[in-house]
């Protein structure tokens, strides 16, 4: 493969980041994908090298210091096995009941025997994106790295390293009424890397529910770097649900990136209960006019779980309107970071953008931090932001155990009702009922 | 006969503050309503906390059986689950908890805690909507967030809902009049005498003679500086309405 002679020599700081450099080094070459992707793998790897791992005077990245929290950089996974394939028939069981069609990524390799591919709807397509890469005229070629603009290093690093993960395409006018669900679930007994990345591609006037979930074992240090890129046609409808349920020592970096055209209805939740350190970035470029964005999110924590959720809106065309809308339940010694910039170019006037971040501590020594950003250049704009951080309320507590509910069992229904608001805006009934259950669930196994 | 409740020189404070309940003595047996009267600051609301085990109050002496036990040693949710109930002078409103829900919650929260068997959500919503039907309470209000929006009648129709509904041994209902209406005096008086039975008391706090015109007490307590300083018959109420409370607070200092 002619490929440039790869960058290698700079000089990198620790020892993750020279792992991963040895990493990309040994796999370039048997990584998926022609000369083109090569070159934009090599590319990614220059940006990731040149920034190195994000650190605290990284901007975006200010209270998730990688370098301090990823000491070190895992072996990338082997492909699974009969015995991981096994292990993974039982992933997903959050909305296993629900009859979605489950796609089904294990040690960050798709595998079909495991996924539901039989009668597609018309005008669903799926395939691997390893599969995919391979292909010079599929959907990648197209698409890939050139949704939304970033020099993120932990999205320049999934481009050097993706491996496999999924391409889903709906054709102009297709309403695919049954939700596609991407089950990622990492199997290993050792501490593994995976870099996945997902293609969706909803053409004009089409319509995809899609649920991920993103699941591992307890007590291994893996790590999952993952990211779906995202086009939304003209009056296309387009709803994900992201569920990160990672074991209790795993590190979980999740990039969005998704660019929606005119008239077209965007709704994104992320649901987070897992995991030690987990990033959720997601930027949004609102490319036509009058889009509707809608972006819940719920973080239940304990003990010393850090969750990041970043997101960019960036409003480029007349009439949009983005309403986001974040609850964090933390308990133990938990963090939860919200940061939430809203960008009005001067083109996008009357563009309506709301942000709200809720936080609520159960103890004293969790910690929530929030840090709204506007950046406005048109003049006829509504744009808001709140955000509130407290504790349960003691007098309404004290009304409801004079009632015969037990402290536990009030602060839960009071802390349901606190991320119910996210909850009940996600149009999946079934998957508003799931979550309800996981929060539920949550709540009663705390200490 | 046992008495059903016996408060023995209770004494109360605010958690590092204020003494409020100052040697508190009050029996009240099996079936019987007592009515509390009293000005205000005297100590009322905070006898009724200090009851149901509201926190930020510490008991500094004395005891309150209750149906055999030390109420006092119990949580508010297991006092509850005992069979006492208060009826609170402002009740707090709920957001995102349908009422319909913390109904339910609330019944077989204590069904559970008695070894009884749980009310499934049929058998609940029937009776709930039944009693409702009494108390001028709609489907509606029975969605909405307990008490969010809810007008001050309606929130004391909704407290006299939830002790018509949990059925407790005791209850001690604040103010039960205030904020009502006419019409919902009578619509919630009505609700408090339908409980009335041999085993169940009551314990009316009121400034309002009339209210003790539909809930006719067998016992009337004047309330002053935290504790009892005078009791009658259901003419005291009367009395009270003409004197005022005057000739009471020097016998309290
Ligand atoms: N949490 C508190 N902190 C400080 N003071 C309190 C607190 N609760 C009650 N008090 C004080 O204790 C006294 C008794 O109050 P309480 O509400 O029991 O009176 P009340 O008899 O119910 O009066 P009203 O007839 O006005 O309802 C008042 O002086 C009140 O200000
Ligand atoms: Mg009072």
């Amino acid at each position: 493969m002619a490929a440039p002679a790869p960058a290698l020599v700079r000089p990198m700081k620790t020892g993750a980041e020279l792992a991963l450099a040895e990493t990309f080094a040994a796999v370039r070459a048997s990584l998926p994908g022609g000369p083109d992707v090569a070159a934009q793998r090599t590319a990614a790897f220059d940006t990731f090298a040149d920034a190195g791992l994000p650190h605290r005077r990284v901007e975006s990245w200010k209270y998730t210091d990688l370098r301090a929290l990823m000491r070190d950089a895992k072996p990338l996974a082997p492909l699974p096995d009969a015995d991981a394939k096994a292990k993974a028939v039982a992933a997903g069981s959050l909305f296993s009941t629900l009859g979605f069609r489950r796609l089904v990524v294990v040690n960050g390799t798709f595998v079909p025997e495991l996924s539901d591919l039989a009668d597609l709807e018309p005008g669903l397509t799926i395939a691997s994106m390893a599969d995919a890469l391979a292909d010079p005229t599929g959907l990648p070629a197209s698409y890939l790295g050139r949704t939304v603009a970033s020099s993120d290093a932990v999205l320049a690093l999934n481009t050097a390293l993706m491996g496999d993960g999924v391409v889903v395409h709906v054709a102009a006018g297709a309403a695919v009424t049954r939700p596609v669900e991407l089950v990622f679930v990492t199997t290993a007994e050792t501490p593994v890397a995976a870099f996945t990345r997902s293609l969706v591609v909803v053409e004009d006037g089409a319509r995809l529910s899609l649920v991920e979930s993103h699941e591992g074992p307890a007590g291994i240090a893996y790590q999952v770097n993952t990211a779906l890129e995202l086009v939304v046609g003209a009056g296309a409808t387009f709803e994900r649900v992201k569920v990160t349920t990672e074991g209790s020592d795993a590190v979980h970096l999740a990039t969005m990136l998704a660019k929606v055209a005119a008239d077209a209805s965007f709704s994104n939740t992320f649901f987070t209960t897992g995991g030690a350190v987990v990033r959720n970035q997601l930027l949004l470029h609102l490319a036509g006019e009058s889009v509707k964005a809608h972006m819940g999110g719920v973080s239940l924590l304990a003990g010393k779980q850090h969750a990041d959720t970043m997101l960019s809106v960036d409003h480029a065309a007349p009439a949009g309107e983005s309403r986001e809308s974040f609850r964090a339940v933390l308990d133990g010694a938990s963090q939860d970071i919200f940061q939430g910039k809203i960008a009005v170019r001067q083109a996008a006037q009357k563009t309506d953008a709301r942000m709200l971040s809720r936080a609520l501590l159960l103890t004293e020594t969790a910690e929530s931090c929030n840090k709204p950003e506007l950046e406005i250049f048109a003049d006829d704009v509504q744009c808001g932001h709140g955000c509130t951080t407290g504790t349960l309320d003691q007098q309404i507590k004290f009304y409801l155990m004079a009632r015969g509910i037990p402290a536990k069992e009030a602060e839960a229904l009071l802390i349901q009702a606190f991320v119910g608001e996210v909850i009940d805006a996600i149009g999946e009934e079934g998957i508003r009922t799931a979550l309800a259950e996981a929060t539920r669930a949550w709540l009663l196994g705390r200490e | 006969m046992a008495p059903l409740l016996e408060i023995k020189d209770l004494h109360a404070e605010i958690a590092g503050g204020r003494k409020i309940i100052n040697g508190m003595n009050l029996t009240i047996n099996p079936g019987e309503v007592h009515a509390i009267m009293g000005p205000n600051g005297a100590g009322k609301s905070t006898l009724s906390y200090v009851l149901s085990g509201k926190p930020g109050y510490e008991i500094t002496g004395g005891e309150v059986i209750f149906r055999g036990v030390n109420l006092l040693d119990l949580s508010p949710d297991e006092r509850a689950a005992h069979g006492l109930f208060l009826c609170f002078q402002y009740p707090l409103e709920i957001p995102g908890v349908s009422n319909m829900a913390f109904l339910h919650t609330a019944v077989n929260s204590q069904r559970k805690k008695r070894g009884e068997v749980e009310l499934t959500s049929p058998e609940l919503v029937r009776k709930v909507r039944e009693l409702g039907k009494t108390l001028g309470i709609d489907a509606d209000m029975l969605k909405r967030p307990v008490n969010v929006g809810f007008s001050g009648g309606e929130k004391k129709r909704n407290e006299t809902l939830q002790m018509m509904l949990l059925e407790p041994y005791f209850c001690v209902l604040d103010e039960a009049d205030s904020g009502l209406d006419i019409d919902a005096l009578k619509v919630v008086s009505n609700g408090v005498n339908a409980l009335r039975s041999p085993e169940r008391s009551m314990l009316v706090i009121t400034h309002y003679q009339r209210l003790l015109d539909y809930i006719v007490p067998d016992v009337v307590h004047v309330f002053n500086a935290g504790r009892i300083v005078h009791t009658g018959g259901k003419e005291l109420a009367l009395e009270l309405e003409a004197t005022g409370y005057a000739q009471y607070q020097s016998e309290a200092a």
